[in-house]
């Protein structure tokens, strides 16, 4: 079973959870300091995961190097303002992204082998023990995986688990862990038998009609939550709209 | 944060893409179709016990005008009474924001599906006839289908023929009396945006012309319809004619009406001559030999009967 542990605290204060949230990219370049925190802690929840791993399997860096390396691409695309560049009539948020990272590891290689980072700011705590863990268990490319597919379908991962935590957290402060726990159960069970209705119902001391409204009303604040976090990482409402269509896996 | 493994995050999608029928009257059996605007699913009525075919708009197109217009194709369909239009039985929104409308539940084939089957001419032309009729019907109801195309129209076991897909349909003079006061813009689409598919659109409609979008414009579609309903045999060159003329990327040169085609393929059917086809003396000669087979055989069987009789000496 996929248990959700909240090993990290990047992605902001996991108490808050607005109904709408809004394209924080588009807030990097805020005048209002706490508008360009929050958006800087969206990015970077919704990105470094994907990163890292990039780094690791498509620049076949090592643990340290891909750790540094990280690191010092968000810390440096803030000081340069690589996001500033960015141009929703020409690409994807996620595309430009992963052009300025190609561009940025790059110049590093050229930069006579590996550099030290030890110099650059750490600009978030980042828990890449359990990146690693992640890519030991599950990480490698596919084999004909494009580099953009790849770096795509650890981005889908990695959203899907940040909607599952907030609806994890929203739940514990609503006093809702029964239902989110049946939908644990259900919904993010990796072994072949998924249980049965009846059998959750047992489980939780409920009946199966409970059991099943529980599960429809968590699969809905999970889409909701999951749009919400997609729409954080897009700058135009057509750009969430593709780039849901890529996480929900729906035809365009 | 543990990440998903694949299997969980194929399941994740799929049930945030499922529309959410728990507290109503459906239960969800399959998804049978899937289009740009919506999905469609057969379903179970639990009220009445019968299966019925729910089309679900997409989830990411709830609200604003995507929902304006699933609620619109539902009231047009509603409205179109006729055995070759699917009946609506309801419409709803379902707790997830969906706009959603319950149809009859079609059995049959796609008409490219029965077209690749290869039916005679003969059959495959009492099908396209049985279209004609519908879109004809709609015309004369004020709606202009505008994407009419063999996927959009089926065929069902025992011959009978539906029109679906009235999605971006326009309507037209007395039909907007049915509209909502709020859907006045609903006619024409806006200036420069095009609806429909390649290849069956009409050049005026592919060009987001909108204001010269009529009768004709469908014409244009059940030609190509007709062409793509013979293709996979040999086509009688009148019949191609009419199927030509149908399709011509100049509107004033089609059919004024789909009732004006209708009666130039039936016209092809009982051997008379076509409108859109001028025929040589001598192809006029063979259709008339051939559409009265019987006279001409008992002409020649008289004939010959007489020579035989003048030369035999049997006096």
């Amino acid at each position: 079973m996929a248990r959700v542990d909240t090993d990290t605290s990047i992605g902001g204060s996991q108490s808050r959870f607005p109904d709408t949230r809004h394209s924080a990219i588009r807030n990097l370049g805020s005048l209002d300091s706490r508008l360009r925190e929050c958006a800087l802690d969206a990015l970077i929840a919704a990105y470094w995961k994907p990163v890292y791993k990039y780094v690791r399997v498509r620049w076949s860096q090592s643990n340290e190097n891909a750790k540094d390396l990280t690191q010092s691409f968000f810390a440096r695309a803030l000081e340069k303002e690589f996001f500033g560049g960015y141009d929703p009539a020409k690409a994807r948020f996620r595309t430009y992204l992963r052009a300025c990272l190609d561009a940025f590891l790059s110049n590093e290689n050229k930069a006579a082998g590996r550099i030290k980072r030890g110099g650059d700011a750490m600009i978030v705590s980042l828990d890449f023990e359990t990146a690693q863990g992640e890519l030991r268990q599950r990480g490698t490319a596919s084999a004909g995986q494009s580099p953009e597919e790849y770096f795509q379908r650890e981005w889908v991962r990695n959203l899907l688990g940040l909607a599952t935590e907030d609806l994890k957290h929203e739940c514990e402060e609503r006093g809702k862990q029964i239902q989110y726990r049946i939908f644990e159960r259900y919904d993010l069970d990796d072994s072949a038998a998924r249980p049965t209705y009846d059998g959750l119902a047992a489980e939780f001391t409920v009946t199966t009609a409970t059991v099943t409204n529980h599960l429809a009303a968590m699969r809905r604040r999970f889409r909701h939550l999951l749009l919400a976090r997609i729409r954080e990482t897009a700058v135009t409402e057509q750009e969430f709209r593709d780039e849901a269509r890529t996480v929900l896996g729906i035809e365009a | 944060m543990e990440s998903l493994p694949d299997a969980v995050i194929g399941h994740l999608r799929e049930v945030v893409n499922r529309p959410d029928f728990v507290g109503t009257r459906y239960e969800v059996i399959a998804e049978i179709g899937r289009g740009g605007m919506g999905t469609v699913y057969a379903a179970l009525d639990g009220k009445l016990g019968r299966r019925v075919a729910l089309k679900v708009l997409n989830i990411l197109d709830s609200g604003g005008q995507a929902a304006a217009r699933m609620a619109e194709e539902a009231r047009i369909l509603a409205r179109l009474e006729h055995p070759g239009i699917v009946p609506v039985h309801d419409f709803g929104e379902l707790p997830d924001g969906r706009v959603y409308y319950a149809m009859k539940l079609v059995d049959g084939a796609r008409l490219d599906c029965y077209a690749q089957a290869g039916p005679p001419v003969g059959e495959r032309l009492r099908v396209f006839l049985r279209i004609c009729e519908t879109v004809a019907f709609a015309h004369s109801q004020g709606v202009i289908h505008r994407d009419l195309k063999p996927q959009n129209i089926m065929v069902g076991p025992f011959g009978e023929v539906l029109v679906l897909d009235w999605g971006v349909a326009k309507i037209t003079g007395m039909a907007r009396e049915f509209l909502p006061a709020n859907a006045a813009g609903r006619d024409d689409t806006a200036p420069g945006t095009a609806v429909g598919t390649p290849g069956y659109t009409a050049p005026e409609q592919a060009s987001g012309t909108s204001d010269q979008v009529d009768a004709r414009s469908d014409v244009y579609s059940l030609g190509r319809t007709l062409a793509a309903l013979l293709e996979g045999g040999e086509i009688p060159r009148r019949l191609r004619a009419i199927s030509q003329k149908a399709a011509s990327p100049e509107r004033t040169l089609r059919y004024t009406t789909v009732a004006e085609l209708a009666a130039d393929v039936e016209r092809f059917q009982s051997g008379e001559r076509v409108l859109a086809y001028r025929e040589t003396p001598a192809e006029r000669l063979g259709r008339l030999v051939t559409r009265n087979q019987m006279v001409v055989l008992l002409v020649a069987t008289y004939l010959v009967m007489r020579v035989l009789l003048f030369f035999l000496p049997w006096r």
